[in-house]
């Protein structure tokens, strides 16, 4: 997993409430085999016509946005589907952070564990910041995880809320998974225990 | 000792390791694996040389990209192929037990576990897929994961996971003729929205609950996940162990009474709490139809669809906007009696022995238009026998709908069955996002009973009205 520290980047708006895993990855790409080359096909029916031309109205096709690494979304973002392959078109696609007014859980879970970080704003500084990008699309905001700090030029730096296993994995490039592992005992441990107690009680 | 949730029962019996300012450790007891969501996480396994800690608890099956007509892998398209051919070698590789396409036991996951009694009460039960939460019919605390969580179990059999709060719904009351579990669940997304339940499980209560079947209760939990929520349940009781005694993965003898004792604890203690409450009357509910692009987005079959100036500027009103202009329908304007393409009956919302038998009761000695196309899709192998064994197939095929081969098939369109651009669909399965059941097509979510009504008038029917 990349790491994610401190990132400086326009933003792309991408403001529809509930936008679901569907959307972010049609289901007929998710027949592939490894996590790469995603990104071309994320929001693949928003942004490309029935012919596969690119829409000139859909943001991500848009000059003004292209290298944002950060999204502006909406509310309930990433719902429906668990599919990773969301967060790895994401990706793909260039983005680290997301900013929004709430996740859907599993999305969530998924995008952190692919070094994106989801924000959660309160709703009256997500519509200041996006009426503030819709007069000024190179608007650039840094993401400073370090001090979980969002910064807004002319704003005071705006603070936001990690837990902090999801931050240390993040700003150190790990996943969960060498933690899981270097814990094998405690399982061995609970399942000894467990196996136990259920065959005191006569069942498997 | 403190009332408990069957949530927190679940929980407390899984929790392996808890420690300030780190997620729970989580054992899983029940891993459930396919085609679509699990290369990448044996490939992840492979990099790091490591083995799966479990074979035995991880148990695969595949069902998204299989053909629904004869044939077998031979017409499967070549990266559908590759992906269900990895799936084998995996399973080989790593000691995992997999019902392949055309094994007995093969089938939709969330319908293959079930009926081989491998979904119990009281475990953990995870799969690469959101609709996990179907499981949860049997009180068991089961709920969908990703791929790099698919290999944290895979190699450890736990996930890291934070406590979720808790939600009661209470139904009660009796529903009118030709309304049933799916309309419970359509109306409740319909009520709380599809973020409705975010970072909660749902406990489903009530004597509505009480009266209702696994098959139907299965139907209620496996669209938890389309409220927001990240499990649904269901407290076990007798019809849950009816169900479950002599299923080929169930206890069996004297293990059965055992695990009777050890199940029969589980439900919510009197005087627990919940985070939060809804109580909902099935006596009032109609038949349920979605008209939009999410499935929160439904009404009464025989409701006028919504007028987004009735909402102030925002992104309601917007929302609203943009998902009738993708289903190409008119503020206002009725429903019913609106002609239709397509009709899927399947997935694993409905595609059950008990959910075919009700689109058959409509459809018995009536007949598709010819314009209308209907696919019957049985969960599984095991629904199909059964099926087959009543001689619905016949009935079906008589109606003049197609009877496939088990799959998800034109629930997410990966297999080669999907709806064309512009086409309309009243389907039985769980998600009308745009573009689910093929690019460009239009989805109405109800009922086996309201999708057998459009069956066989190929319109949007009020199936009360052929009852
Ligand atoms: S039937 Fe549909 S919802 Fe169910 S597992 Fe298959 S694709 Fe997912």
């Amino acid at each position: 997993m990349q790491r994610l520290q401190r990132i400086r980047s326009k933003v792309a708006p991408l403001l529809v409430d509930n936008v679901d895993t569907d959307q972010i990855i049609p289901a007929r790409f998710l027949k592939v085999l490894d996590k790469h080359g995603l990104g071309q096909h994320c929001f693949a029916d928003w942004r490309y016509d029935a012919e596969g031309r690119p829409l000139a109205s859909f943001v991500l096709n848009q000059a003004r946005h292209a290298g944002a690494q950060i999204l502006l979304v909406g509310d309930n973002f990433g719902c429906g589907s668990s599919r990773e392959h969301a967060p790895w078109a994401l990706l793909g696609a260039g983005f680290r952070v997301l900013l929004g007014t709430s996740f859907a859980d599993i999305f969530r879970n998924n995008a952190l564990k692919n070094g994106i970080l989801p924000v959660t704003l309160d709703a009256e500084l997500h519509e200041r910041l996006a009426e503030r990008l819709a007069r000024h699309p190179e608007l650039e905001l840094t993401v400073d995880l370090e001090r979980c700090r969002l910064e807004v030029p002319d704003e005071a730096s705006i603070p936001f809320s990690l837990d902090e296993f999801a931050r240390h994995c993040l700003l150190e490039g790990v996943d969960e998974l060498g933690y899981l592992l270097a814990r094998a005992p405690l399982i061995a441990q609970y399942e000894a225990e467990r196996a136990a107690r259920l065959a005191a009680e006569g069942t498997p | 000792m403190t009332a408990r949730t069957l949530f927190r029962k679940l929980w407390e019996e899984h929790v392996v390791s808890e420690a300030p300012g780190v997620p729970a450790m989580l054992y899983v007891d029940l891993h459930l694996i396919h085609e679509v969501t699990s290369p990448q996480a044996f490939a992840g396994l492979r990099a790091r040389g490591l083995r799966v800690r479990c074979p035995e608890r991880t148990i695969a099956t595949m069902d998204h990209s299989t053909p629904t007509v004869p044939g077998g892998l031979a017409v499967v398209d070549a990266a559908g192929r590759a992906q269900l051919e990895r799936l084998r070698e995996n399973c080989e590789a790593y000691g995992v037990r997999l019902y392949p396409l055309g094994a007995p036991e093969n089938g939709i996951v969330h319908v293959m576990a079930p009926e081989l009694g491998l979904s119990q009460p009281g475990m953990t039960i995870v799969c690469g897929d959101s609709h996990t939460s179907t499981h949860g019919a049997f009180g068991a605390l089961a709920f969908g994961i990703g791929t790099s969580e698919v290999e944290h179990v895979l190699a450890t059999q736990c996930l890291l996971q934070r406590p979720a709060k808790t939600y009661e719904v209470r139904f009660d009351g009796t529903p009118r003729p030709g309304v049933g579990p799916k309309d419970y669940i359509l109306a409740l997304c319909a009520r709380i929205g599809v973020s409705g339940a975010t970072g909660h499980v749902l406990e489903y209560t009530g004597s509505a609950i009480r009266q209702l079947s696994m098959e139907g209760r299965m139907t209620l939990c496996n669209m938890s996940i389309e409220c927001g929520a990240r499990a649904g349940l269901v407290a076990p009781d007798d019809a849950t162990f009816q169900y479950l005694a002599g299923r080929p993965f169930a206890p069996q003898g004297a293990a059965f009474d055992a695990a009777l004792r050890r199940w029969r604890r589980l439900p919510t203690d009197e005087g627990a709490s919940f985070d939060r409450r809804l109580e909902l009357d099935v006596s009032t509910l109609a038949p349920m139809l979605t008209w939009g692009t999410n499935p929160g987005m439904g009404a009464a079959v025989d409701a006028p669809l919504p007028r987004p100036e009735d909402h102030p500027a925002g992104p309601v009103r917007e929302a609203l906007e943009k998902s009738l202009e993708y289903m190409g329908l008119t503020p206002g304007e009725p429903l019913l009696g609106r002609p239709i393409d397509v009709v899927f009956i399947g997935s694993c919302t409905n595609s059950r022995l008990e959910d075919l038998r009700q689109a058959a009761s409509v459809m018995r000695g009536r007949k598709v238009p010819p314009q209308v196309r209907v696919l019957v899709v049985p969960g599984s192998q095991q629904v199909k026998r059964q099926a087959e064994a009543e001689g619905l197939h016949e009935l079906f095929r008589a109606a003049g709908a197609e009877w496939r081969e088990p799959g998800c098939s034109m629930c997410i369109a990966m297999n080669g069955d999907e709806l064309l651009p512009g086409q309309y669909a009243v389907s039985t399965s769980n998600r009308n996002f745009e573009g689910r059941q093929g690019k460009g097509g239009r989805t109405f979510l109800g009922s086996p009973l309201t999708a057998a009504a459009a069956a066989v008038t190929g319109r949007v029917t009020d199936v009360r009205q052929l009852l």
